[in-house]
């Protein structure tokens, strides 16, 4: 996994709320067995015509937007399946930070899983920088995860909550599974207790 | 200090505590399928890591399946390669499989419970959202993404913060033709689809008691449409019925000593939740979902509702989007609402109690004309038992299609979808854009709701179906 510590770009701005995985990566794109190459898919139907002509009008297919690497939406991004294939569009097609009012679960805890920093911000510092994306290609945006503060176009300055062993492992760019190796006599422990209490498992 | 159920199930599988709260949680039993899971185990494979414990895993392919004839395999070729590459990782892993063939196999969701798989106490995980279905045995379970189901596969454990508590208490009983679907989607409408968002709910109340097994599952499966991490039903006599003699259930003496564990398995008096809501099942009628999110819901006997009555900007703008997609107007009674499509099936409502009510309408009807119906078993073994009832019959003389095991219409990744613009009555757990093929707009109801819709070819309260 790719570290995450600074990140500079434009913010793509998707002022919609329940954005669902399905918009982001409908499920004929889930018939991969990679994770790769996604990114041309990434929010299909509302990105491309039936016969895959681009919308014009939006967000990511405008100049301004097209090497966006941050999105800006409204409440519960993410909401709906488990498919681990939204993340993976989103970051095969260069996002690595989504920013909204607030995450579905399932959805929040897989960015971390794949080097993408997903923040949660007051609906006041949402409009605020979905101003700012209005602006296009001269609204970029700072956001520097050690310091947990993203800076807008105009220098203002928005500060922001993580989970510090969220955090330390985006900054590092640390594999879970790992680190859990490294506990294995703890889950053996575990294992035998458990075998003795519940031998029925 | 009196704890809730979640709070014992989630003490008694800490592995390890950080200081900084980040918990290490050990996972009983792992479903996978076909879509979630090959990148995961392309990760093990490069890594050179094994599954740590394969008995606790168990392996079957439902979303790309096809759901007519199976002899010739599958046509779609990527479909075709996805469900290989599971038996494939299944027999390299030593994971046992059940391959399409198997009248075992059908959706994990439903899988899991028949088998004795699924058992109160214990930590369910699968790389599939609709997991929180397993909470109805008092299990805590709940979705995951592929790099989790990787990092199961290798440590039999994951990295998690602790949850909320929510109690739903649901006190008196359903009236008659109020399904358990309707009770999942009314606390939906009353909670919004991120209402739950970092909560794991626990269902109680004498409404609740009072259900099956399998309606039980119908609540805990819907969970997460309110964006919760997971449902939670303390286990009972009922559970116990259901689960006792199961494949893979204990047994004899085993069985004995995993009662009398899973009766300690509730809530105890006085224990705190960060929130409550209460229902009152009387009130409770069919329910329909009208826009393009599960908390777009209203009862059967209601009108589509005007956007600019809504104060808030972005659920107003949300409201207008979805009344475009759906191609409804304002004022609209939902009752009367023509439908092209009828789905009965699916992890919410693909299950033997689910066809015998679907069944009960259909019986000496027909079909509205230009009306198609897709009955789709959730198992093999659901087909078999329906079968032997002769449910089959029923839903052939009415002119439905009676169908193999599997996801189908539901998300519509085989060949079962809905073409631009038509409408379903649909038994499955999402409304979402192009959830059931681009441009199709669905509406959630239970099986006896779309069994009413397929006779009349409305949307229709079947409380009043003559």
């Amino acid at each position: 996994m790719d570290k995450f510590t600074k990140l500079t770009g434009v913010a793509a701005a998707l002022p919609l709320i329940n954005v669902d995985t399905d918009m982001i990566i409908p499920k004929q794109f889930l018939k991969t067995i990679k994770r790769t190459g996604l990114g041309t898919h990434l929010f299909e139907e509302m990105r491309y015509t039936r016969d895959g002509a681009e919308i014009a009008d939006f967000v990511l297919n405008r100049p301004a937007f097209r090497k966006a690497t941050i999105l800006v939406a409204g409440a519960n991004f993410g909401c709906g399946s488990s498919r681990e294939h939204a993340p993976w569009a989103l970051l095969d097609f260069g996002i690595r930070c989504v920013i909204a009012e607030s995450f579905a679960d399932i959805f929040y805890n897989n960015c971390f899983k794949n080097g993408i920093l997903p923040i949660r911000l007051p609906a006041a510092d949402i409009a605020k920088l979905l101003d700012d994306s209005s602006r296009g290609a001269n609204a970029t945006v700072s956001v520097d995860l050690e310091a947990q503060a993203i800076t807008g176009p105009d220098g203002g300055r928005i500060v922001f909550d993580i989970d510090p062993f969220r955090k330390h492992c985006l900054l590092n760019g640390l594999d879970d599974i790992g680190l859990t190796l490294a506990k294995n006599d703890k889950i053996a422990a575990y294992e035998s207790q458990r075998r003795l209490e519940q031998p029925w498992l | 200090m009196p704890r809730t159920l979640f709070d014992k199930i989630w003490q008694s599988h800490l592995v390890d505590v950080q200081p900084d709260g980040t918990c290490l949680l050990y996972i009983d039993r792992h479903l996978v399928h076909e879509v979630t899971s090959p990148q995961a185990f392309e990760g093990l494979r490069n890594a050179r890591r094994a599954v740590r414990q394969p008995g606790a895993t168990l392996a079957v392919a439902d979303h790309n399946v096809p759901t007519t004839d199976r002899s010739q395999g599958i046509a779609d070729e990527e479909s075709r390669i996805q469900v290989a590459t599971l038996e494939n990782n299944a027999a390299e892993f030593g994971i046992d499989y059940l391959p399409m063939d198997d009248i075992r196999q059908g959706i994990v969701h439903i899988v899991g419970p028949e088998q004795g798989f699924t058992l109160p106490g214990t930590t369910i995980v699968c790389g599939d959202s609709h997991t929180s279905t397993h909470g109805a045995f008092g299990a805590l379970a709940f979705g995951i993404g592929t790099s989790e189901v990787e990092h199961v596969l290798a440590t039999q454990t994951l990295v998690q913060q602790p949850a909320k508590n929510m109690l739903v208490a649901v006190d008196g009983a359903l009236p008659a033709g109020v399904t358990p679907k309707d009770l999942a989607l009314a606390v939906i409408g009353r909670l919004g689809t991120a209402g739950g968002t970092g909560h794991v709910i626990e269902y109680a109340g004498a409404a609740v008691r009072a259900l099956s097994m399998e309606g039980r599952m119908t609540l805990c499966n819907m969970t997460i449409e309110a964006g919760a991490r997971a449902g939670l039903i303390a286990p009972d006599e009922t559970t116990f019925a259901y689960v006792m003699g199961r494949p893979r259930a204990p047994k004899g003496a085993a069985w004995e000593a995993a009662v009398t564990a899973w009766r300690t398995l509730k809530t105890d008096e006085g224990a705190h939740f960060d929130s409550e809501i209460r229902i009152d099942a009387a009130n409770l009628a069919p329910m329909v979902t009208w826009g393009t999110s599960p908390e777009h819901v209203l009862p059967i006997t209601g009108t589509i509702p005007d956007p600019a009555a809504e104060s808030d900007p972005a659920r107003r703008q949300a409201y207008e989007r979805a009344l475009a997609y759906m191609g409804l107007t304002p004022g609209t009674r939902l009752d009367g609402i023509p439908i092209d499509t009828a789905f009965i099936g699916s992890c919410t409502n693909g299950r033997i109690e689910d066809f015998r009510a679907a069944a009960a309408v259909l019986k000496d009807r027909k079909v509205a004309k230009g009306v198609r119906v897709l009955a789709v078993p959730g198992s093999g073994l659901v087909k078999e038992q329906a079968e032997s009832e002769g449910l089959d019959a029923v839903f052939l003389a009415a002119g439905a299609e009676w169908r193999e095991p599997g996801c189908s219409m539901c998300l519509a990744m085989n060949a079962d979808r809905l073409n631009d613009g038509e409408r379903s009555a649909s038994t499955s757990n999402r409304n979402f854009e192009g959830r059931q093929g681009r441009g199709g707009r669905t509406h959630l109801v239970s099986p006896e709701m779309a069994a009413a819709a397929a006779v009349t070819g409305r949307l229709t309260d079947v409380r009043t179906l003559k």
